[in-house]
């Protein structure tokens, strides 16, 4: 097999991967910027034996995910702000019974219905904490179609190596753009499968975790799992009056993801070897940031870009080191502050972070980050 | 004195160590897992390829009883849940089982939409007319002029009538029973397990605790010797024609029987057509 050159917007791109990934259901609900997701998933999975089902609402969408999933497929939704706030109740279902599942959310600006066709960042929060409880989900962000082709393959190993919702936050313009984009041979694709119990199944302990993560036994292999949303034991057992328990739950479910966020961790540095000032961002607005910086280092500014495409588990640890060295951060982003708040607490005061915010519609001019960098640099 | 505690032959079907289930005395949801447990037996269902989903409330505690892939969701959302599992792993049999509130106050768009879909699953509806688990509030089926929590006056809302819901919505399998009719129950559970697309029971269950009380039934007794009294047997009746009003008759029986392509079947169509070769 040899690699395959495409010319594909972020939307295809992200379809494609999540196939290449394995994903053989999809349910979903139109919506702006994101309904060229469903579109291009109904026409595409039926041809490799999989199933598309455009549901009600978006409630419904990702419960069926969750069925789905526990029906032992790999499964995927698209949808943006307003839909996604409606998936989260069950969200926190598939964080609390351990579900593997995808949700490919093209930002939009909000808040509200906000502004359907245009760009905005304003979900990085929601994607963390949008349902109740405490709880971890990982945050995966593309710069390109490219990147929404690999990475959705990567955020698909995370879910189900994790048994985790694994949220692929793309922005309308990453989903509405067309480039390059590069297949590799599938045999170099690496593709994860989640672990089954080798276990009998008066054995099975199905919230049991081994290095981590609990073998998931889905419907039909005969473990007769009992699987639901209230505090359980160990053997998926609601145990609502017990302190003990929750703290049990609550600690694996978050830690699992917590403790490995170095493997999750995936970051970009450019020009970051002797950089005095670091842009901070992610999605489209890494794109102008690189512009940016490649503008100050004609100025001889020593700025330099961490691009993160794991946004959560946010990379505490690492914006902890690197302010032993940088001493000037600015996080450019499509919201009033949302990243914001992570590296400046990340960094424990031992840098100054600020904030240059667009409030959606646009994406930061490389000139407008340049022009803070040069404030910045001067002191103003 | 010591009793002597023997096996149930039905335990096989059940997490028995779960047992004490959480149901008040005089609860209807015991018949019905009665009733739905004898069908599986004497359908001789493989338990491996049987998955029951449920909401939140007290029907929805019956999954969690019953010894299979059992799967307790969030409420409301049972159906979309049933819906995905059903059609990423077909060769389960999939069975909702919640109550009145769950499946058509919150989840009532779930069900009209999987009826008109037809995705091939069985939907138990137990009708208490009211919200048991939350102290008895008023539902979508409590019938009007009926005092509940949230009614301290009387409802004055009109109550669905479930079976015609579902009959418009295009269930190719409609009945009602009480669970006074056990036998009927059980009867026409195995019915709908083997029918294939999506097929509706409503169960008429007492909820003497949180509903009977408020509304002159106080012991579990007063709502079965109701039931009898007010049963009226009416198969393939127009369900439009069995209304549920205070004191007047429940008509009950086997409402709809049709055929109609699945949602799995025209999935499986679709798929062989457009296949890549």
């Amino acid at each position: 097999m040899k690699k395959e050159i495409r010319f594909w917007n972020g939307s295809i791109a992200v379809s494609e991967g999540a196939i290449a990934a394995g994903c053989r259901f999809f349910a979903g609900y139109p919506i702006t910027p994101a309904s060229d997701i469903a579109e291009y998933m109904a026409l595409r999975l039926p041809q490799e034996d999989g199933i598309f089902i455009q549901m009600e609402d978006e409630i419904a969408s990702i419960a069926a995910l969750l069925g789905a999933s526990w029906g032992g497929a790999k499964v995927m939704t698209s949808t943006s702000g307003p839909g996604f706030s409606l998936m989260q109740e069950n969200v926190g279902l598939a964080a609390v019974t351990e579900t593997p599942l995808v949700i490919a959310e093209v930002q939009r600006a909000g808040p509200s219905t906000g502004m359907p066709t245009l760009v905005g960042q304003g979900d990085v929060m929601q994607s963390r904490w949008g349902s109740h409880g405490d709880y971890e989900t990982i945050v995966i962000s593309p710069s390109s179609p490219q990147e929404s082709f690999d990475l959705v393959i990567r955020a698909f190993n995370l879910a189900e190596l994790y048994r985790v919702p694994v949220i692929f936050l793309m922005d309308e313009c990453i989903a509405h753009m067309s480039e390059r984009v590069v297949i590799p041979p599938k045999e170099e694709i690496e593709v994860v499968e989640r672990i089954k119990p080798n276990v009998s199944p008066e054995k099975y302990m199905p919230f049991q975790p081994v290095n981590d993560i609990a073998p998931m036994a889905t419907a039909g292999m005969g473990y007769k799992v009992h699987v639901t949303g209230l505090t359980h034991n160990e053997k998926g057992y609601p145990m609502t009056t017990s302190p003990d328990i929750q703290e049990w739950m609550v600690r694996h479910i978050c830690d699992k993801i917590r403790k490995n966020e170095h493997k999750i961790r995936d970051i970009e540095e450019y020009r970051m070897e002797d950089a005095e000032i670091a842009i901070v961002a992610f999605g489209i607005v890494g794109r102008s940031a690189k512009a940016a910086v490649k503008m100050a280092r004609r100025h001889r500014i020593k700025a330099g870009l961490i691009r993160l495409k794991t946004i959560w588990p946010f990379p505490e640890s690492y914006f902890e080191s690197m302010a032993d060295s940088i001493k000037k951060f600015i996080v450019a982003e499509i919201n009033y502050g949302q990243i914001k708040l992570e590296v400046e607490r990340a960094v424990h005061g031992k840098a100054s972070v600020e904030l240059l915010p667009k409030f959606g519609g646009a994406v930061h001019q490389p000139m407008e980050i340049y022009q803070k960098i040069k404030e910045v640099k001067n002191g103003n | 004195m010591e009793i002597e505690a023997r096996a149930n032959p039905m335990d096989k079907y059940l997490r028995a160590d779960r047992i004490p289930h959480i149901w008040c005395s005089g609860c209807g949801l015991g018949i019905v897992l009665n009733a739905f447990l004898h069908a599986i037996e004497e359908l001789n269902i493989d338990l491996d390829k049987l998955a029951v989903v449920s909401g939140i409330g007290c029907t929805g505690r019956i999954a969690g009883y019953i010894n299979t892939d059992s799967y307790h969701t969030t409420h409301g959302r049972a159906i979309p849940f049933a819906t995905g599992l059903k059609l990423a792993n077909p060769e389960m049999k999939v069975v909702v089982i919640s109550g009145d509130g769950d499946l058509f106050a919150i989840g009532g768009n779930h069900f009209i939409h999987a009826a008109r879909r037809n995705i091939d699953i069985t939907v138990i509806g137990v009708n208490n007319y009211n919200y048991g688990m939350t102290g008895g509030q008023l539902g979508p089926t409590t019938p009007l002029g009926a005092r509940t929590t949230t009614s301290p006056y009387g409802n004055i809302e009109h109550p669905f009538n479930l079976c015609h819901v579902a009959h418009a919505a295009g269930a190719v399998y409609v009945a009602r029973w009480t669970v006074l009719h056990a036998i009927r129950l059980k009867n026409s559970i195995k019915e709908a397990l083997n029918k294939r697309g999506f097929s509706f029971i409503e169960v008429i269950a007492a909820c003497p605790t949180t509903y009977g009380r408020r509304n002159k039934m106080p012991d579990a007794l007063d709502e079965m010797r109701f039931y009898r009294e007010h049963s009226v047997i009416k198969h393939g009746i127009d369900p439009s024609q069995a209304n549920i009003e205070i004191g007047k008759e429940i008509v009950v029986g086997k409402f709809v029987d049709i055929e109609k392509p699945t949602f799995n079947e025209a999935v499986e169509e679709l798929k062989k057509k457009v296949k890549k070769k």
